[in-house]
Parts: structure tokens; C-alpha cells; sequence
């Protein structure tokens, strides 16, 4: 790992203050991808700014039919939330079924929203449930928010104070994880809205994508059985060595079945 | 360079560090508590598994900087004052739960958290919260005993 100066931020204003001026500043929420990511030299940040004492990132709450989770909540504190799991029992499930416990304990929301990976699992929540994700200078709607693979529409230097997630009539998600890496090689949120059905796929490739077929197809008749005639083109999938193109597309439809009979 | 004011297994403790010092080379370099491991060094394996504030956490896979403060429990922490072993740690000898006993420190280490957040997990919990633990010798059956056994053995305690 390159050596970096390390400043800890008290505020959400306090961090972007820090990172104002200075060549290549990051920010720091769970490290459990900045770290990995450091070591391995695939970034020289000139300075890490830690957002692990800022407290107005903290917190979740339920209010208004809407779940709004700080930037700095750890997964297992979303898995834990007694309001979480009561308002979107779907995200909590979400991210219950993150890495492992300890990844849990450390990994946060803000960290993974701002990371976009392409096989990460809360994009496909914020997307999938239409979220906001709100910063210290704006609110960004999902659906503007995921620019492409680790690419999002955030400034540099803009931090994410927290995300909002309108409830859903109904919603689930089903992965299918990766057995080495516990990512999605697919994942498919499924949500119910007042506005409609909406589908968000991750682990296909180039980020999380909103399958417009499969919402059109079950805001028609919300049923497993409605997607049995939507065929997802292999070119919407990227293949690796965990799978091929045709496999995943294959699996896009499996998981968003299988999340539509959990959703109930 | 920064300094850390940490506690580490009750004790406190000062030290310099490089904005880039991992946890687990505190504690290995400038504490020698090798008991703590590095099996993979890629926030893998779970061999580096310690207690922050009393939950588990990779110390691979923290910054030294970031602990200002806190309070931290390596496995050479969890046994009593007298010397007598941790519930977890007699379980993992009496169910023969180690082999080469590589990833034993990371194994008790996270089995004691899983202790402590849900006193009576199943063994399918068991076998999901170790997502974040590998073995390479046991093929995990009598590790998962053993927590069965630590887990009782830390209610009856209670
Ligand atoms: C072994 C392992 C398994 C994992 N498995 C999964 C999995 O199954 N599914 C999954 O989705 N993820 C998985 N992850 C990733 C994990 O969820 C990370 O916690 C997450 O991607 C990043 O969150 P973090 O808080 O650790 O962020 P960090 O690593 O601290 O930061 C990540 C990036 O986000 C930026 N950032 C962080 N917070 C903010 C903010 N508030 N505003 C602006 N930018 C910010 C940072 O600058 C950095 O670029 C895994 C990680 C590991 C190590
Ligand atoms: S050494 Fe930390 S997870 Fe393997
Ligand atoms: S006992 Fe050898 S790696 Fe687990």
C-alpha cells in the first residue's frame, strides 16, 4: 500500500472541507473496499479522509413511507434494524445476505452506493425501490444516480449523507451469489410501487440496469408465471470465467421469478 | 507520523503508526500478539479476525488510525485472568476443532461474537456465519461442534 495522509472527518461539511484542495482525496466508510483496493495499488489516494466519526451519517429511521438509512450505516446494522425490517423487510434481507458477518460490521451503505461495483447488492435496492440518495450538496434519483461500472454520479469531493428508500407495496430480492465471493453473479430486486412495477438486475455486467420488459410484463399481472414469456437477450449480460452471457441472461429471469414468489 | 491511543485486551497502549499501518500489524509487530494471523491478507480468509468494540472485524482490513480510541480483544484476550481458557477456546480442544490450528484464532474469534449476538444458533447459522472463516484442514464439521459446544458451555455460564 502507498503511504497517504490520514485526516478523520466529524461531519459530513467537515469531510468535504478536508477534501477540498487536496490532489487525490478519498473517502473512507467501512474500508472493506478501499483497503482491499489500496493494497493491492489499484489506487494512490494523496489523502484518506475517515468518515467513521461523523455523526450526522449515522442512523435509520422509518417515517413519512419512507426508510431513510445515513451513509455511515453498517450492514449489520441495516440487517438489524428493527424498522427496516418492518417498513422493506427486502433490504434488511439485503443486507443480511452481504460478505460475511465481519464485512457486515464494517461495510456501509454510503461506501457501497458510492463504489457501484457491478456485482455489489444494494445498487439493485436503490434502484429496484426508485431510492434517493441525498449528499452534502444535492439529492440524486436512482435512476441518475448509476452512471456505469464504479462510475456514479457523484463530484468529486461530494459526500453521500444518506439514502431514501420509498415503501414498496411489495418487494423481494434474490441473489444468486458467487460460492467464492458471495457477490452476485445475478442478483434481481423486485418491487410493487404505486407508480408500478420496477426490476433492477446487478452482477450482469455493466452495473445495475432496470429491466423494462420484466416491469411492463408485471405491471400487467404480478406473477412469477408473467415472466415466463420475456426473453432477456444474452447481450445484456457479460460472461467471465464464473459464467457465460447466456447463462446469466438465463438467470436474470430465474432470480426475478423466484423474487416475485417471495414478494408475495 | 499520527499517533493511536487504543486499548488492546484491556491494556492501554500508545503508538506511532503510517496513515497506511494496518491493525493486524499493531498488533503482531509492535504488540507481538502473533496470535492474531494473516492467512490471506485480502479480507478473505478471516484468520485476522479480532473484536472492535466488542464485534468482529478483520484487522487485515483496518487502518491502525481508525481505532483512536477504541477497544480491541485478540484471541490472546479472551482468556481469564487466572489463565483458564475461554469456553470457546476449551470447546474447540474438546471437540477436536483444530488441525494445524492456522485459522483457529479468527475461528474462535468470530465463534464468540456469533456467542454473544445469537446465544443458541443452529447449525445452519452457524455454517452462514462462518462465510468469513476458511479452513483448510478440518472440513469444518467439528468446528462447527465445537461452537455448538462454546456456545452452551458461554449460555450455561451466564
Ligand atoms: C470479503 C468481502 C465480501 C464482500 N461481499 C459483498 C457482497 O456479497 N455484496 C456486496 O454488495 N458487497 C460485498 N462486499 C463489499 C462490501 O459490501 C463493502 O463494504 C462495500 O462495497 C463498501 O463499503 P465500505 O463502507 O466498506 O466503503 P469503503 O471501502 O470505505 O469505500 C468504498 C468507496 O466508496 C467511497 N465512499 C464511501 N463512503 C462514501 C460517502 N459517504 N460518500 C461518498 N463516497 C463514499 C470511498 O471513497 C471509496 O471509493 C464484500 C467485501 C469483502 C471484503
Ligand atoms: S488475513 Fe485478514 S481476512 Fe485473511
Ligand atoms: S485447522 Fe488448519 S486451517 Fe483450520
Amino acid at each position: 500500500m502507498y503511504d497517504f495522509a490520514y485526516h478523520k472527518a466529524s461531519s459530513a461539511a467537515d469531510a468535504a472541507s478536508k477534501a477540498k484542495g487536496k490532489s487525490d482525496a478519498k473517502f473512507m466508510a467501512g474500508g472493506q473496499t478501499l483497503i482491499p483496493t489500496l493494497k493491492q495499488r489499484l489506487a494512490k489516494p494523496s489523502d484518506v479522509i475517515d468518515l467513521g466519526g461523523a455523526s450526522d451519517l449515522k442512523g435509520i429511521s422509518a417515517a413519512g413511507g419512507a426508510v431513510t438509512i445515513g451513509a455511515m450505516a453498517t450492514h449489520a446494522a441495516v440487517a438489524g434494524s428493527a424498522d427496516a425490517k418492518k417498513a422493506i423487510p427486502a433490504l434488511a434481507a439485503l443486507a443480511e445476505g452481504i460478505g460475511d458477518p465481519q464485512v457486515r460490521n464494517r461495510g456501509t451503505i454510503g461506501g457501497s452506493v458510492a463504489n457501484n461495483d457491478p456485482a455489489a447488492d444494494y445498487p439493485a435496492a436503490v434502484l429496484g425501490l426508485g431510492a434517493t440518495v441525498h449528499t452534502d450538496q444535492r439529492q440524486i434519483a436512482a435512476d441518475a444516480f448509476f452512471v456505469s461500472v464504479f462510475e456514479t454520479a457523484l463530484k468529486p469531493g461530494e459526500v453521500i449523507t444518506k439514502v431514501s428508500f420509498p415503501v414498496p407495496q411489495k418487494a423481494a430480492y434474490m441473489k444468486f451469489p458467487s460460492p467464492a465471493s458471495r457477490y452476485a453473479m445475478i442478483g434481481v430486486f423486485v418491487a410493487k410501487t404505486a407508480q408500478g412495477a420496477r426490476v433492477a438486475v446487478t452482477g450482469a455486467g455493466n452495473g445495475v440496469i432496470r429491466m423494462k420488459s420484466m416491469e411492463a410484463a408485471l405491471d400487467k399481472n404480478w406473477s412469477p408465471a408473467a415472466l415466463d414469456g420475456v426473453k432477456v437477450p444474452a447481450g445484456t449480460c457479460n460472461g467471465d470465467i464464473h459464467g457465460t452471457p447466456e447463462y446469466r441472461a438465463h438467470l436474470i429471469t430465474v432470480m426475478a421469478k423466484r423474487a416475485v414468489a417471495a414478494a408475495g | 507520523m499520527p499517533q493511536v491511543s487504543l486499548t488492546v485486551n484491556g491494556r492501554p497502549v500508545k503508538v506511532e503508526v503510517e496513515g497506511r499501518t494496518l491493525l493486524v500489524q499493531v498488533l503482531r509487530e509492535k504488540l507481538g500478539l502473533t496470535g492474531t494471523h494473516v492467512g490471506c491478507d485480502t479480507s478473505q480468509c478471516g484468520a485476522c479476525v479480532v473484536h472492535v468494540d466488542g464485534k468482529s472485524a478483520k484487522a487485515c482490513t483496518l487502518l491502525a488510525a481508525q481505532l483512536e480510541g477504541a477497544s480491541v480483544t485478540t484471541i490472546e484476550g479472551v482468556a481469564g485472568a487466572d489463565g483458564k481458557m475461554h469456553p470457546m477456546q476449551e470447546a474447540f480442544r474438546d471437540n477436536h476443532g483444530l488441525q494445524c490450528g492456522f485459522c483457529t484464532p479468527g475461528m474462535v474469534m468470530s465463534a464468540i461474537d456469533l456467542a454473544k449476538t445469537n446465544p443458541d444458533a443452529s447449525e445452519h447459522e452457524i455454517r452462514e456465519w462462518l462465510e468469513g472463516n476458511i479452513c483448510r484442514c478440518t472440513g469444518y464439521h467439528n468446528i462447527v461442534k465445537s461452537i455448538q459446544a462454546g456456545s452452551a458451555a458461554m449460555r450455561a455460564a451466564k
